[in-house]
């Protein structure tokens, strides 16, 4: 008798015990920091709160699944509003891929609208563009490998690559907090991604938009970090309807 | 013969159409004419007499003209509308609606922030020019609609203020409080980007945005105190 209450009480406090420290499946935990981004609010530190952030891109099984359950993210029936002609163009139908198409390869061809409301429906969100870029300037063993060249060589070889999209999750490294595939698969969307001003405020209407590389670059705090200046004027030239060839995304979770 | 089948056809319509208005002025001389707050403030409360609600102070509307604006919003939008977007917001008379709600009326958009003082109050004036450049007949069947981009701190009191320092407090001009995620995903329907740049500051694209009263996007102006003759033309050419 006294062995098995003993043994009911263990049980219980292993069960308690594993549900405060419970970790949402397939997710890394991230702790926060304050950090400087390429662009900040006048370079000052960006503080990130503690979260969890996918382990692996949403993959097209991940995504077909979704669309089976959400008939209005379906290829036929998303509406112009919510992704224009691309959405899921590798995909034969609503529910098959194109022959060259792997499950287990990061969906891409969803438009951010598709992208939002999958991680939505999963009780996540999509990562803020300075959430982001702090788990990504970790490499294998830092959290912060932005100064190492090697680092960098790596992501600016990746944009040189061809077709990494059609590689598989978890193909590349991971990284300090566990989490693959932030270089080197899919560029990924973010919450904030219109955040990103390229032409600046039209203070002065007759300013010319087609400079924007120049001031943007006067806005960035580490002009070394040519492989995140890239990546911000990607998230600068998009529209939230897009869906392109080589961008997918992942969720996150407030902790 | 072909002409004399078309030619009664014809007949058949023109009479029918006469019958249903003679039904209509029957109906309505036998039951008396009631009215009501578009809104429905109070519910269902009805009013013998025109007059404007004692709540939002919108003007009372027939039953019967509700009755045909219910039917078209019945009709199906279009998949590029922006009355697909289900986000809540609310207004400076602190009701909630949501986006189509505002369906039937040409809509001239703009997202600012009170505390702005160096492009609002100029995008605010572009909007009052081109309000001023549109015939006075066609301005009941257009609402000008100010998007806050910072729901924190522009609450619907806020926005009442600001509305009456600019002499826009009436039905014609809506503002409008969202949550930050529906801000977010308006800002990406107009293509309006932005960014917090301090506590009381952000930096924002100046894009004022014409809908159809279907919500389909008709036409856009970017940058401040720009020739707003195209973007009169769109709004005129919206209302019907």
């Amino acid at each position: 008798m006294k062995r098995i209450l003993r043994l009911v009480f263990l049980s219980v406090v292993f069960i308690s015990f594993t549900n405060l420290t419970a970790q949402p499946r397939d997710m890394a935990e991230i702790k926060g920091d304050a950090y400087i981004p390429l662009y900040g609010k006048d370079s000052a530190l960006i503080k990130v709160s503690d979260f969890y952030m996918d382990v692996y891109p949403v993959t097209n099984a991940d995504y077909l699944k979704f669309v089976n359950n959400h008939e209005k993210w379906r290829k036929s029936k998303v509406i112009a509003l919510f992704a224009d002609q691309s959405y899921l163009a590798n995909w034969q139908d609503d529910s098959t891929f194109k022959p060259d198409v792997r499950p287990d390869s990061p969906v891409t061809y969803v438009s951010w609208y598709a992208a939002k409301a999958y991680c939505e429906d999963k009780g996540k969100r999509l990562p803020t563009i300075d959430e982001w870029e702090y788990v990504a300037m970790a490499d294998k063993k830092v959290k912060d490998a932005r100064s190492i060249k090697a680092y960098t060589d790596y992501i600016l070889s990746w944009y040189e690559k061809p077709k990494t999209y059609n590689n598989t999750v978890g193909s590349t490294f991971k990284n300090y907090w566990g989490v693959y595939d932030l270089h080197g698969l899919v560029w990924e969307w973010t919450s904030d991604f219109n955040a990103i001003i390229m032409g600046g405020e039209s203070r002065n209407p007759t300013s010319d938009n087609n400079l924007f590389c120049g001031s943007s670059a006067i806005g960035a705090s580490d002009k070394m970090n040519y492989a995140a200046f890239i990546r911000y004027a990607l998230r600068g030239s998009l529209k939230a309807k897009m869906a392109l060839k080589n961008l997918g995304f992942r969720c996150v979770k407030d902790k | 013969m072909n002409k004399l089948v078309i030619l009664l056809v014809f007949f058949a319509l023109a009479a029918c159409k006469s019958d249903s208005k003679a039904d209509k002025t029957s109906q309505k001389s036998t039951t008396g004419t009631t009215y009501v707050c578009p809104m429905h403030c109070e519910g269902e409360k009805t009013y013998t007499e025109t007059g404007s609600c004692p709540i939002c102070k919108m003007d009372l509307v027939r039953i019967a003209e509700l009755d045909t604006k219910e039917k078209n919003e019945n009709e199906e939008i279009s998949g590029s509308s922006i009355f697909n977007l289900t986000s809540k917001w609310k207004t400076q008379n602190d009701k909630t609606i949501q986006l189509k709600d505002l369906r039937g009326q040409t809509l001239v958009m703009v997202m600012i922030y009170t505390s702005c003082d160096a492009a609002c109050p100029r995008l605010v004036a572009d909007m009052r020019n081109i309000e001023n450049k549109l015939p006075k007949s066609i301005l009941p069947k257009v609402d000008f609609v100010f998007v806050s981009i910072d729901p924190e701190t522009d609450t619907p009191e806020k926005l009442k203020q600001f509305a009456k320092d600019n002499l826009m407090d009436d039905n014609r001009h809506i503002f409008l409080q969202g949550s930050m995620d529906g801000v977010r995903e308006f800002a990406n329907v107009l293509s309006v980007k932005y960014s917090k740049i301090s506590p009381i500051d952000f930096s924002h694209s100046n894009i004022i945005s014409v809908f159809s009263p279907n919500g389909e996007l008709v036409h856009q102006q970017e940058g401040l105190g720009v020739d707003y003759d195209n973007t009169v033309r769109a709004v005129k050419n919206t209302v019907k």
